[in-house]
């Protein structure tokens, strides 16, 4: 007992230290004064380096902008002021780092986790969660096995790629297109949106001419466009990232590849038509979720984001945003803090968030399944419109 | 027919990259028996350090052709002098040490270089300038653009630089017996550590040309755009037989033919059954088949102790 508070303190400023390191820029910490204080870990997993890392970067910080408009809500929580912590990790969209980092967060006693950003991790890292009964809600990872598995703590606030994949080939037959190459960066995203997509299209008797495969790591696609090319199709879909996406379709400009270019929401960022420049034209992408402008706190979300980081929003920071406040208030329901207390709660959430009216079924997906579709348009994403489940009937037509 | 002839230039131009980076390596194992996995992350410094310097002299109102000519320029010396800290810093102190050693290093330098340009830079893709003319053709229904052919007549000019360099000046001869036996050389006169910081230097301002065409050819940069570039060049250079300039050169653009070929028959060849998922597989295949008939590459020489 001597010898083990003089460790355990120094363990704490170990802890507290490293937690400091990863801040972006010194807080101040909790309310001096409040009395009985409690501060709540909140684990939030992203990759922080390697290609995917300007995504992950924009998770992170719609997870810090929840957490402190949180902790400027000063909460209490079963009769004690709370300050949320948020422990950010890096998994460098690495499957074999998700359930490494996973066990860190565990071990440091979360609350919950926000994350992971891509399916490939957050699939073998919802094991690791579920086994210490932490809740885990992502905010992009959109591969169906992710809540497939049956796990009580795995929920996600955007639509999953059966969802969306299916959105994606119904708009393409509604467009009219005939001939389609299909390019998978055989992610678990890439592969499970690819799959989803071909069904989609097949179904609506479009013909499939060409399927190529890439990596998340590739920088050069004129050969496997070059084969599409003399396929001839009218729509070249790809199911993979925007480091990726842009180079594409520069490059089925320069080998005189005039299809569509279309993709689901790894294409859909800041950063596509920025990388892309004149290529980017007239091509189409799709997210979950309405267009932010037309949801009641969307244009007063991007500004707030804007202000806080002097960084445009690239993606699904608004999702992560939400996703962060749904764990947030589910632990105010239960006025708990305690995993096995709250979880209960967020399976009967219904939140009015920046991206959607969050409602979950029993598996954790999101019930909310609209997909909007965007055309690039002077470098700009311009709404086109939206599929699926109109978003005014829900609120009305489901229950609490 | 134009297919084909799409992706034999789609080869050519991805490896005369290819040859380009792995003069780098090759040069540098010729000299000292040392593989320098840091050589792709001086590639990515000399891209991100021109996009930089031009981005910055544009916005201060030069003409872009003007920039883009410092900034190739500050991008080379910048790599020269990082190639030389690098030697002198992290491979001259484990000259003598176990052959593991430096090449351990060699990994950690490079992971050092990818956090400190990510520290520098930041993880978002930037936007490369369009250096060169975006003049395009189109010969037989194959389409190619005015920065592939400067791609490919740079890396060959900087090839035959090279080759002049090692087998008609003083400097190279001194490179050739230090490759030879580097403890005689040193006992007839050659300065050792200046022959192999020569080879670092040079082998630098190369990646710095190299990250410079890489980056204006993809118009895209990041901190990671050296790694996959650093390993396909280093199997180019194995494949040619590491410590060969010629192997180099034929290496990469062998490479280069081999993955657009691969990835643009394997489908048809197999009737569907193996994709264009087995590009890689297929190039790694042939630098396989290579090493257990001729171990020591293509034009490698049987060096004993060395290789």
């Amino acid at each position: 007992m001597t010898k083990l508070t003089p460790l355990a303190v120094a363990m704490t400023a170990v802890l507290a230290l490293g937690a400091c390191g990863k801040k972006e820029d010194p807080k101040p910490g909790p309310a001096a004064g409040a009395a009985p204080a409690l501060t709540v870990k909140i684990g939030h997993v992203g990759p922080m380096t390697g290609p995917q890392a300007h995504l992950g970067k924009d998770n992170e910080n719609g997870a810090r902008l929840a957490i402190e408009s949180l902790n400027a809500k000063k909460l209490t929580i079963g009769g004690t002021a709370v300050t949320f912590e948020l422990l950010a990790e890096d998994d460098q969209a690495d499957a074999k780092q998700g359930p490494i980092v996973a066990q860190k967060l565990v071990d440091a006693k979360v609350a919950g986790v926000i994350g992971h950003l891509n399916s490939s991790t957050t699939i073998p890292a919802s094991k690791v969660y579920a086994d210490a009964g932490v809740p885990q809600i992502s905010g992009s990872a959109t591969n169906p096995q992710y809540t497939d598995q049956g796990f009580k703590t795995a929920f996600r606030v955007m639509a999953n790629d059966v969802q969306q994949g299916k959105a994606l080939g119904e708009f393409a037959a509604k467009k009219g297109y005939k001939s389609i190459a299909l390019i998978d960066d055989r992610s678990a995203y890439g592969k499970g949106l690819a799959a989803e997509f071909q069904k989609s299209v097949e179904a609506a008797g479009l013909k499939l001419v060409a399927t190529e495969y890439t990596t998340d790591k590739a920088t050069d696609f004129k050969a496997i466009l070059t084969n599409i090319k003399s396929k001839k199709p009218d729509l070249v879909f790809f199911a993979g990232m925007d480091p990726q996406g842009a180079p594409m379709v520069k490059q089925m400009k320069e080998l005189g590849l005039t299809a569509r270019f279309m993709g689901g929401d790894g294409v859909c960022t800041t950063d596509f038509p920025k990388n892309a420049g004149e290529a980017a034209e007239g091509h189409i992408c799709s997210l979950p979720g309405k267009p932010l402008e037309k949801l009641a706190g969307g244009p007063a979300f991007r500004e707030r984001f804007k202000q806080r980081f002097s960084a445009d929003i690239q993606l699904y920071a608004p999702y992560v945003y939400d996703a962060t406040m749904v764990m947030a208030e589910a632990m105010k329901r239960a006025n708990s803090v305690e995993p096995a207390k709250y979880l209960p709660e967020i399976g009967k959430t219904r939140h009015e968030g920046v991206t959607a009216v969050i409602e979950f079924d029993t598996k954790g997906d999101l019930k909310d399944s609209a997909i909007s579709f965007y055309e690039y348009k002077g470098g700009k994403l311009v709404y086109l419109e939206t599929l699926g489940a109109p978003i005014a009937s829900a609120p009305a037509s489901e229950k609490k | 027919m134009e297919t084909l002839l799409q992706q034999l230039i789609n080869g050519l131009v991805q490896g005369s990259i290819y040859a380009l980076v792995a003069l780098g390596y090759t040069l540098v194992y010729g000299i000292m028996g040392l593989i320098n996995f840091a050589h792709g992350e001086v590639v990515m410094i000399g891209a991100l350090v021109a996009l930089s310097v031009t981005g910055a002299l544009t916005a201060a109102g030069l003409p872009l052709w003007l920039a883009g000519a410092l900034g190739i320029a500050v991008a080379i010396l910048t790599c020269m002098a990082l190639g030389w800290s690098l030697e002198r810093i992290a491979y001259r102190p484990l000259r003598h040490a176990p052959r593991l050693t430096p090449l351990i290093t060699a990994i950690g330098m490079s992971i050092v270089l990818q956090n400190l340009a990510m520290m520098l830079w930041g993880r978002n893709y930037m936007q490369f300038p369009a250096l060169f003319p975006k003049a395009a053709f189109s010969v037989g229904g194959a389409h190619f653009t005015a920065v592939q052919i400067i791609m490919v007549l740079t890396s060959a000019a900087m090839m035959i630089g090279l080759a002049f360099l090692v087998y008609r000046t003083r400097l190279g001869m001194a490179m050739r017996a230090t490759a030879q036996n580097s403890q005689v050389a040193g006992l007839m006169g050659v300065n050792i550590d200046r022959v192999v910081a020569a080879a670092f230097v040079i082998g630098s301002a190369l990646a710095a040309v190299a990250g410079v065409m890489v980056g204006a050819y993809y118009e895209i940069a990041h901190y990671q755009m050296g790694f996959m570039l650093g390993l396909k060049a280093f199997t180019a250079a194995v494949l040619g037989g590491i410590g060969n300039l010629g192997g180099a050169m034929a290496g990469g653009i062998l490479l280069g033919l081999i993955e657009a070929l691969g990835a643009g028959y394997i489908g048809d060849l197999t009737g569907g059954f193996l994709g264009s998922h087995y590009q890689d597989i297929f190039a790694f295949i042939v630098l396989i088949a290579v090493l257990v008939f001729r171990p020591a590459g293509l034009f490698g020489e049987k060096t004993g102790e060395r290789a």
